[in-house]
């Protein structure tokens, strides 16, 4: 066991911006005992401190892995570039943040993958905890290097790089690595075990080992990914923990001294989402919807915020406002608080005057500014990404947001969508100026802003076969936009960098021949990617095109339904031909309906894995129409299918258990 | 009721902020079940205020903080207990050690606090250095230095800031290959408060610092101004859970 880093990190401190971020202290931390029969862990997000430290899978799995008796957990987050230099002159490794213990001294590096561009941060944090960044160059005594998250439902580009891989929930599957891992330091670590090892724990359910398989190429595209042992499974599933109900983390969520995104309470109300978005990929995975049970939320609440001294509790999930009985667990928030000026957020939120309802129930001060997704600016648009929202709606919510004192709207909207035309484009700029209009006869300076990203086609979900558009495409879209907004007062556009989307969509797509071109832009100190001051978009297509890889070929071409795709070895439960067969009829602009409240359409991601919805309400919440058409404001109804997919697309049809519905709009 | 508290910050949480601080308070005192008072308003603040901001990076034995509780959820909270209450709520390193309640037309911590003791750490230097810098400034009339404020040149006089300024000795440091020496130094904070780095930086050579503990604030006594005391001894205090 070493010592403790923070003698000779505390004179370093002084050097450095924000030197809080790097001395733990915060309520609920915790200073495990680390020993030989202890499996310690070493949770580390990829990205600064006040990006990770709110990250509530890692602090679910903090809680759970230090209840155990076998296992320790600390964190560590990416030291800022100031921080890395005096480390790196001081020849000092990454710590974590809780006892300060040399990264290098854990059993487990554990990393969260929640955004692509943060790989090359995660080549950083590898080297700086002292241990090889490739796999396959680790002895039996470095740390094993793990990953979850979503951006894991494709860790391809990283495969070289990470010894295994968590898909799903890691609820339950933490504790059975952490068995595994005990049994083999009982045994002494013998040389030459690691591999053996890695073999055991590809056996465990979830766990993806990029080691054990083999990856044959033909004409550029992929033949097959086949495992090399026999008892090694040829498809990974991932891990999907039944009833949220068992799983009331984190109990002890951690209350930071020194400024964090989302400084506040996090209660998560129920995980996953069947509104089926195409473009999402936590949609697509996380499947199905599993809900809290309401007096569990209620306590988690109540309990949290005496517990922590916060004054906001953030209700999160997909959607928030689909949760069953909604209304209920904010009133008794709100009122249980009495006058202690608790806020409630909700950072999901359906676009219907119904929630904005909800909002102005828990925010009765501030009423600074209301976001909605409505995602795209046409209603054609709108159904071929199944994001079934109505202009009615829209302005149904934003009416009401400004008649209940709210004076700036933010709309969120993608660009460089399937089919999308420049009249879908132009369509985000005619919605804007239609809400500044409603605004006018309730403010006199009623402000929306416009927030435009470019689509980033992810892996399991109707889109992946659809290439990206290119920096050029975008950056005229946005163009268009610019030129149409330009003399409408009261919108501000802002939009994305389409060289950062483009970046994003190397990573995101991509398969193992990638490795090199992350190590190139991680060597030539590409790292905090996300960060605009630091993103470098001329390192990307310079360490594409030194490692032989087409950006055109990775990024921009549409992909066909035989090919065999670099994530085809893994599974979020969804059948393939139900993603092919959603990606068809999103062409037709076919909608498709929430399953949660009408017939199943089999798209396995619960009868693969025999478990189900938990959802409270056997009808879906009250609300605008939810995009069926049908006013849905007094809630109970369950919508009606509207039509049947037109006759000439049953070729298409994989399913016949599924129902395609035209919306009438 | 205004309650003025003194508490201590030391270790690793010595790296937070002032802002940081007034985060920690605000969720402590919270948690400690303490009714605060807020400000009336579109956006209630709860009313806590600070006294001068102590650096990021140093330590103290005396910090002050002045709280307003509503006098109406008072009742039932044993206030003798306030300071062990609320050290309990602090992150390791933060203590309250003292607290009385003061009037409301007590002078704010801003006003009424005119200077600070601090003791100061450098290392890697040999004390005969140090104490010629230290002798040098002593005997100075002025110690003249020009800062940029707002864009413009601006022409100081630190050396009327410099109230006491000694050698305590020789010290024991991790990590200082020299060794080190302490000093004591009494700073003005009216009209401005004159900081460690600043001093340090003007000395003749110049000085870092390697470790800073302000052990006092000191406030005027309103009828003797040649008596100093500590802003809970206010003449309108009285210690809390007295009646």
């Amino acid at each position: 066991m070493s010592a403790s880093l923070w003698p000779r990190l505390e004179n370093l401190l002084p050097q450095v911006q924000k030197p809080a971020r790097y001395i733990g202290c915060e309520q609920g931390a915790q200073t495990p005992t680390h020993g030989a029969g202890i499996v310690s862990w070493l949770l580390t997000y990829p990205d600064t401190y006040e990006i990770g430290l709110p990250n509530q899978g890692l602090q679910i799995l903090y809680e759970i892995l230090n209840e155990r008796d076998d296992a320790a957990a600390e964190r560590a987050y990416s030291p800022w570039t100031d921080l890395e230099a005096l480390l790196r002159r001081e020849r000092l490794p990454l710590f974590s943040v809780d006892t300060h213990r040399p990264a290098g001294d854990f059993d487990v590096i554990a990393f969260n993958l929640s955004a692509e561009l943060t790989y090359t941060n995660l080549l950083n944090c590898i080297d700086l905890a002292g241990v090889p960044i490739h796999s396959d160059s680790r002895s039996d005594d470095d740390p094993l290097i793990g990953v979850g998250g979503h951006c894991t439902y494709n860790p391809e580009p990283i495969a070289e790089f990470v010894d295994f891989v968590v898909l799903g929930d890691g609820e339950e599957v933490v504790g059975e690595i952490t068995e595994l891992l005990r049994d083999w330091k009982r045994t002494g670590r013998p040389g030459g075990s690691r591999s053996p090892l890695l073999r055991e724990m590809s056996k465990i359910a979830g766990v993806y080992v990029p080691s054990m398989y083999q990856v044959a190429y033909s004409g550029g595209f992929i033949a097959e990914v086949t495992p090399r042992y026999g008892d090694v499974p040829a498809t990974v599933e991932k891990r999907t923990v039944a009833d949220l109900g068992d799983w009331p983390y984190p109990k002890k969520q951690l209350v930071p001294l020194t400024e964090v995104v989302h400084d506040r309470l996090s209660v998560e109300v129920f995980r996953g989402c069947t509104r089926g978005c195409r473009f999402c990929q936590a949609g697509m995975i996380t499947r199905p919807v599993r809900e809290r049970p309401a007096e569990q939320v209620r306590a988690m609440i109540s309990e949290g915020l005496t517990r922590t001294g916060y004054d906001e509790v953030a209700l999160t999930s997909l959607s928030t406002a689909d949760f069953s009985g909604i209304e209920q667990v904010i009133g008794e928030t709100v009122s249980d608080a009495g006058c202690d000026q608790v806020s409630v957020a909700l950072p999901s939120l359906r676009v219907d005057a119904f929630t904005v309802g909800i909002a102005a129930q828990i925010q009765r001060a501030r009423r600074t500014g209301l976001t909605f997704a409505p995602e795209a600016g046409s209603w054609r648009m709108r159904q071929v990404i199944n994001k079934l929202i109505r202009e009615e709606d829209l302005y149904g919510a934003v009416e009401s947001a400004y008649s209940q004192g709210w004076r700036r709207m933010k709309l969120y909207f993608m660009t460089g969508l399937p089919t999308e035309t420049d009249e879908d484009t132009l369509g985000i700029a005619e919605l804007a100026r239609n809400c500044v209009a409603l605004g006018r006869s309730h403010h006199s300076s009623p402000s929306v802003t416009v927030s435009v990203g470019g689509f980033v086609p992810k892996p399991f979900t109707p889109f992946q076969w659809f290439g990206q558009n290119t920096v050029v495409e975008l950056s005229r879209k946005i163009g268009l936009l610019r030129d149409d907004l330009r003399r409408t007062r009261g919108v501000q556009l802002k939009w994305h960098d389409p060289k950062a989307t483009l970046a994003e969509g190397i990573t995101s797509r991509g398969d193992r021949r990638l490795g090199p071109v992350i190590e190139y832009v991680w060597r030539r100190g590409g790292t905090f990617q996300e960060w605009s001051e630091h993103f470098n978009y001329d390192l990307w297509l310079e360490a594409m095109a030194v490692n032989g890889c087409d950006v055109d070929w990775y990024v921009h071409r549409h992909r066909r339904e035989d090919e065999v795709l670099s994530w085809d070895h893994l599974s979020a439960g969804l059948h393939k031909d139900f993603l092919w067969q959603d990606w068809r009829d999103s062409l037709n602009e076919l909608g498709l309906e929430d399953c949660r409240w009408t017939p199943c359409y089999d798209c396995g991601a619960c009868t693969g894995y025999g478990i189900e919805h938990v959802v409270a309400s056997a009808s879906p919440p009250a609300g605008g129409s939810q995009g069926t058409g049908v006013d849905l404001t007094g809630g109970g109804a369950v919508p009606v299918v509207l039509a049947q997919r037109p006759r000439g697309s049953e070729a298409l049809n994989g399913a016949d258990t599924r129902r395609g519905a035209r919306v009438a709009s | 009721m205004r309650v003025r508290i003194c508490f201590t910050k030391h270790g690793k949480v010595r790296f937070t902020s002032h802002r940081d601080v007034a985060r920690i308070f605000q969720r402590a005192l919270r948690r400690a079940g303490l009714p605060v008072a807020y400000s009336q308003g579109f956006s209630p603040r709860p009313k806590i205020a600070f006294g001068l901001a102590l650096s990021t990076g140093h330590s103290s034995d005396a910090e002050y903080l002045d709280i307003d509780l509503d006098p109406e959820r008072i009742n039932g909270i044993e206030m003798g207990d306030l300071p062990a209450r609320l050290t309990n709520e602090l992150p390791q390193g933060m203590a309250v050690t003292a607290a009385v309640t003061v009037d409301r037309q007590t002078a704010s911590l801003q006003q009424a606090v005119t200077s600070c003791t601090w003791q100061i750490d450098v290392v890697d230097i040999d004390a005969d250095t140090v104490a010629g810098a230290v002798a040098r400034v002593l005997a100075a009339e002025n110690l003249v230095v020009t800062r940029e404020r707002k864009g413009r040149k601006v022409v100081d006089d630190l050396r009327p800031g410099v109230l006491s300024l000694d050698v305590e000795g020789p010290i024991e440091a991790e990590q200082a290959n020299g060794g080190g020496v302490r000093l004591i130094a009494e700073l003005a904070t009216q009209p401005r408060a004159l900081r460690v780095s600043e001093l340090l930086g003007a000395l003749d050579p110049p000085l870092i610092e390697h470790r800073v503990l302000r052990l006092h604030q000191w406030t005027m006594n309103e009828t003797d101004d040649r008596q100093r005391s500590s802003p809970l001894d206010a003449a309108s205090s009285t210690p809390v859970g007295a009646t």
